[in-house]
């Protein structure tokens, strides 16, 4: 009669494969993981990850119409020259000091300033009216900027055809082109106004989630409407409101599209040329055919920095990871 | 101060909240307002607090009407049921936020704040925030808050809800006492009734945006002049089955196909008129025995309660919670007798669900 023994030398194997076993497993499982990333990585890898890659690697090439080839080996090679360029451009710190104008006026009189004040007044009031008056605001927001730049044109433009000198005529006044006489007011007017319905809705969802309680509270207290909002709603709003400030910031820095289409940097030399507008000027849209691509990414290259650098002092500073990880307006 | 309401109305759109209400508060009374949720007891704070405009009726505080008056002008104070403390203001902060709306000079606000906060025990919390107490601190902060400004007038909207069991015992008599020595009316909201039993000198119980009843707890709990009033007033709740009752050999007696009960001479009388008509019996009105004339029930449900044991038992097609001795140690299936003492019963009229003893 034998015993079914086991040596220790069974115990190793039956161990071993154990592991192995539990190893595939977990290689397994987290293979599908990975398959369900996956077209979600691929997107962000080739859209948002390459480009950044080729344009700091354009941007250290003399890539230009001259010299045009989509082989990246053939690409001429010039280290940092564009930057030495960039950096002694004459016109280069015009154009810094006009983005910086730009982004700062309108972030405080619009994206921030109009969108709490609209927040604010359509909260106020009759439920539906605010809402309807919310909706008109985001318009500025959806319609195609073209569109949206072609009826500010026709409102600004010479008379007979803009709308304000038809005005002008009719009250015998002088008429001329308000694009040429006040470019800066209508790049941020008409950039403030598109501007303001995202600060608008992070706003209006922070005073709608505050609650009805604190805010009777308050009135029972002895407030009136405006020292509520002085002494409980904005306080409250202090989250929301460096998170506006930050995407706003990081967003204005790149945006060129209703600037090229309204005054495209004019009127005269770089007048309402900003940073992200050069990159597009030099890099697709340069005078006599000449694009500069290795010096126009250059220029998007230092955008780039610009706006991690930023973004990187934004997250510390007010603790970023903190704001989107959870909602700071909070029920008792 | 006095508050009288008059035919108070409430409409949101088609939604009627709150219905000819008619309510006197004396000066220095404290009314609990009860009814379940939905009721317009809240809504009826609200329309006193100024946060919500009566849509018809009249609401006067002593002589003045304040129908059209802001909170800020009514010298109301209120705690709710959130707390709803000013979460970006430290405790300080919270209670001396009426004074700086006053405009009270710094000095006397610290002063004020201090005083209020050492009757509320929160003393030692003014530097801290709202998010950093407990519960029942935080209800002290807003009672402080409430009672900074030194009002004429107390709301609670369900201030003891959010809190555990054992704190609202303790609240519950603070309140009160407080209440009580400095003399405020108060009207106090509320969806528990031993809450409201317990506080109230006088209770306005609520259904449907209607008042059922306006009484003192001993009148609501032993002469319930409605139908809703008596089984929603009493925990666990009073029994009901359809009877008929009849004079017979002298006396009157209460019968349906199940039971067949001798009925006092008093209350008999007054039902007998009716016809069929709804009985009314309080569990602890009811008790198990072990000998003479009683209904045989069979126990389906036994539920301890500690001092009591709630049976829930069935005869014929009535189903009864009854509260017996938990020494009797008896089981669901068992059969038990049932004496019902009917000193206490009461009789409504089916259709109007109006007490035929009371009205």
């Amino acid at each position: 009669m034998t015993q079914p023994t086991t040596t220790l030398d069974d115990q190793f194997t039956a161990a071993e494969s154990r592991t192995r076993r539990s190893r595939k497993k977990s290689l397994s499982s987290n293979m599908a993981a990975y398959g369900f990333l996956a077209p979600a990585g691929f997107l962000v890898i080739t859209f948002f990850l390459v480009p950044v890659v080729i344009i700091f690697y354009l941007s250290m090439t003399n890539l230009s119409t001259s010299n045009f080839t989509t082989d990246l080996s053939a690409m001429q090679f010039v280290g940092l020259e564009n930057f030495r360029i960039l950096f002694n451009d004459q016109f280069a710190a015009k154009i810094f000091f006009n983005t910086v104008f730009y982004v700062l006026v309108t972030l405080s009189l619009f994206n921030v300033t109009l969108a709490l004040i609209v927040s604010l007044l359509s909260t106020h009031i009759e439920r539906r009216a605010g809402f309807a008056f919310r909706a008109i605001w985001i318009l500025p927001r959806i319609t195609a900027a073209t569109v949206y730049i072609m009826l500010w044109r026709r409102l600004a433009v010479e008379a007979p055809y803009g709308i304000i000198n038809q005005v002008n005529t009719l009250l015998g006044q002088t008429t001329y082109n308000y694009l040429d006489a006040r470019p800066w007011e209508f790049v941020i007017v008409v950039n403030g106004f598109i501007g303001v319905s995202f600060g608008m809705i992070i706003f209006t969802s922070a005073i709608e989630s505050i609650p009805k309680d604190l805010l009777n509270a308050s009135l029972v207290d002895g407030s009136t409407i405006l020292q509520r909002i002085r002494y409980v709603i904005l306080p409250l709003l202090r989250w929301p409101l460096l998170f506006v400030v930050t995407y706003q910031t990081l967003s204005l820095l790149t945006s060129f599209e209703q600037i090229l289409l309204l005054t495209d940097g004019g009127p005269g030399l770089y007048a309402t040329e900003v940073w992200s507008l050069t990159a597009y000027h030099r890099a697709l849209s340069n005078y006599f055919g000449n694009a500069q691509w290795g010096y126009g990414s250059a220029f998007a290259v230092v955008l780039v920095i610009i706006g991690v650098v930023l973004a990187v002092i934004y997250m510390r500073v007010f603790r970023f990871n903190e704001l989107v990880a959870e909602p700071k307006i909070e029920v008792l | 101060m006095e508050v009288k309401i008059e035919n108070l109305k409430k409409q949101f759109g088609q939604v009627i909240g709150v219905k000819d209400l008619d309510l006197n508060v004396r000066d220095g009374e404290f009314v609990a307002l009860l009814g379940p949720s939905g009721c317009g007891k809240t809504t009826t704070l609200l329309m006193l607090a100024g946060i919500y405009k009566p849509t018809d009726g009249t609401i006067r505080f002593g002589d003045r009407v304040v129908n059209q008056v802001q909170p800020r002008d009514r010298n109301i104070g209120m705690v709710f049921q959130s707390y709803a403390l000013y979460p970006h203001m430290t405790v300080f902060g919270n209670i001396s936020y009426p004074l700086k709306l006053k405009k009270v000079p710094k000095q006397e606000q610290m002063e004020r704040v201090e005083r209020v906060a050492n009757t509320m025990g929160i003393g030692g919390l003014l530097d801290r925030r709202p998010g950093q107490l407990s519960g029942g601190q935080q209800q002290r902060v807003a009672l402080g808050r409430a009672l900074v400004k030194e009002p004429d007038i107390l709301l609670f909207d369900e201030p003891l809800s959010n809190l555990d069991a054992r704190l609202r015992l303790t609240m519950r008599s603070e309140i009160k006492q407080l209440q009580n020595r400095l003399g405020i009316t108060a009207i106090y909201v509320t969806h528990d009734q031993v809450e409201a039993m317990t506080m109230a000198d006088r209770i306005a119980v609520m259904n449907q945006g209607v008042l059922q009843a306006f009484d003192t707890p001993e009148d609501l709990y032993d002469r319930p002049k409605t139908l809703f009033v008596a089984g929603f007033v009493g925990n666990p709740p009073m029994n009901f089955a359809d009877v008929s009752v009849m004079a017979e050999h002298g006396g009157f007696t209460a019968r349906n196909e199940s039971i067949r009960l001798q009925v006092p001479a008093e209350r008999g009388q007054k039902a007998a008129a009716a016809g069929k008509v709804r009985m009314g019996i309080r569990p602890e009105d009811i008790h198990v025995v072990d000998e003479g004339d009683a209904v045989t029930a069979e126990v389906v449900i036994v539920e301890p309660l500690g001092r009591d044991a709630m049976l829930d038992v069935r005869f014929g097609s009535d189903q009864f919670l009854v509260l017996a001795d938990p020494q009797k140690h008896i089981r669901a299936g068992d059969q038990v007798k049932l004496h019902f003492d009917m000193d206490s019963v009461q009789f409504f009229d089916l259709q109007s669900e109006r007490s035929l003893l009371w009205n």
